[in-house]
């Protein structure tokens, strides 16, 4: 999807925040709400391109409104709504009001810490034919999915060159909204600088991107 | 899924307070669930404050900086070359690593969400996740360098990486010069986080 968070090459943030001795977490709620999000994720109801997507929908007036882990708050809200883990009423109801049953057994840390090691890469062991090879010139396709999507709009219709072939991997598009993996080839694809931004652009410098079959087509 | 928050409003800077009560509404509601364990959820934030961070990449850079047959490696196969030194897990499961030298200059980004090594530099900082940072890094990141008080010299090619997959990149910075005499562990001292983001270059290096 056309969304918020697609901000490559946009303008107006202003400098980069830099802090000097950062913490890891800014207030205690940002270590639980971090927490929580691994301990959820290490249950399987969801992959990590669903988490994405749900992060992609939010409203983009309140993604730009809310700091990094208040949007993981969100979203983690909204994930466990649509998958029924919790209702919205339970959410908005005070913790002294509520009724719940216990209805699963908790994941212990050392549960957690062996499912994330077992937890295969996004490659994938399916044998598909690669559509390009290293050195292959290509375009990168002018497509405007409105579901999830991991080809930023920047290098959209753009010329690139394909560095390597890095294998296999699951697909994003798909598994966001758990239609299949579609394994796929995927690589890491150069542009130049000026290609992306014009002839004001430095002349050596470049983006790499790592980019999926279906998002390419023959270029040059 | 309809993002139907009734906060619409909700830096957590004007509402600390608000957001600290709901991420605890939260967590009281899965543990009585019995989707989450109060104790599991302590044990992963210590674990990421206190045991896993750019510590674990400065090594892998010690490394490579004193052993050539182990250098050769992580850039050939920066997953297996980093496993090997006990910094595995789901987040780095496919590692890249991108060597700085005197003509190319690496720098790496995620424009689209906050893909990063965890399991060799930790979480990242702010700044990394930060919307300055996302939009402006592909565009002009020698003006965002610059920032970080580094002034890559015209010559020099810069090269940005936007983790758009699962793949996690990882620079290694060039060796400081003046550190020939130096061990593994005093050099992995000298190592930064950001040089390993690539918005820092070590002391002694050109530019």
């Amino acid at each position: 999807m056309d969304g918020i968070h697609d901000m490559g090459g946009m303008d107006g943030f202003g400098p980069i925040p830099i802090e000097q001795d950062e913490p890891v977490f800014h207030a205690p709620w940002e270590g639980r709400m971090w927490a929580l999000n691994a301990a959820l994720g290490a249950l399987g109801h969801w992959n990590i391109d669903a988490g994405r997507y749900a992060l992609e929908q939010m409203n983009p007036a309140l993604y730009l409104n809310s700091s990094y882990y208040l949007r993981w708050l969100y979203r983690t809200e909204d994930i466990l709504v649509a998958h029924e883990m919790v209702s919205r009423e339970e959410i908005e109801t005070p913790p002294g009001q509520r009724q719940v049953e216990k209805q699963a057994e908790p994941l212990s840390h050392a549960e957690i810490v062996a499912r994330a090691r077992a937890a295969k890469s996004a490659r994938s062991d399916v044998d598909v034919t690669a559509g390009f090879k290293a050195g292959d010139l290509v375009r990168a396709r002018n497509i405007h999915p409105t579901g999830h999507t991991r080809l930023p709009r920047y290098v959209r219709g753009r010329t690139g060159l394909i560095e390597k072939d890095y294998g296999v991997f699951v697909f994003p598009d798909t598994r966001a909204v758990f239609a299949g993996d579609k394994p796929q080839h995927l690589y890491s694809v150069s542009f130049t600088a000026q290609e992306l931004w014009g002839e004001e652009a430095a002349a050596k410098d470049k983006v790499y991107l790592d980019i999926w079959d279906d998002y390419l087509e023959l270029g040059g | 899924m309809a993002a139907q928050h009734d906060h619409d409003e909700h830096p957590e800077h004007s509402h600390l307070s608000d957001t600290d009560l709901r991420v605890r509404a939260l967590e009281s509601l899965l543990t009585d669930k019995g989707l989450v364990d109060t104790k599991a959820l302590t044990a992963i934030v210590d674990t990421y404050e206190n045991k896993v961070g750019p510590r674990n990449g400065a090594r892998v850079v010690a490394r490579a900086w004193v052993d050539p047959v182990y250098k050769e490696w992580l850039l050939r196969d920066g997953t297996a070359a980093i496993d090997s030194l006990g910094y595995a897990s789901t987040q780095g499961a496919d590692m890249v690593v991108l060597e700085n030298t005197d003509l190319v200059h690496n720098m790496t980004v995620c424009t689209l969400c906050s893909c990063y090594p965890w399991p060799v530099l930790g979480l990242p900082p702010a700044w990394y996740k930060s919307f300055p940072y996302r939009s402006r890094a592909v565009k002009d990141p020698r003006g965002v360098l610059k920032e970080f008080g580094q002034d890559i010299p015209e010559d020099v090619e810069v090269r940005v990486w936007d983790s758009t997959s699962e793949v996690r990149y990882l620079v290694l910075p060039e060796r400081p010069v003046g550190s020939d005499g130096m061990d593994e562990e005093a050099l992995a001292d000298l190592v930064t986080r950001n040089s390993m983001i690539g918005t820092d270059r070590l002391k002694g290096g050109r530019g």
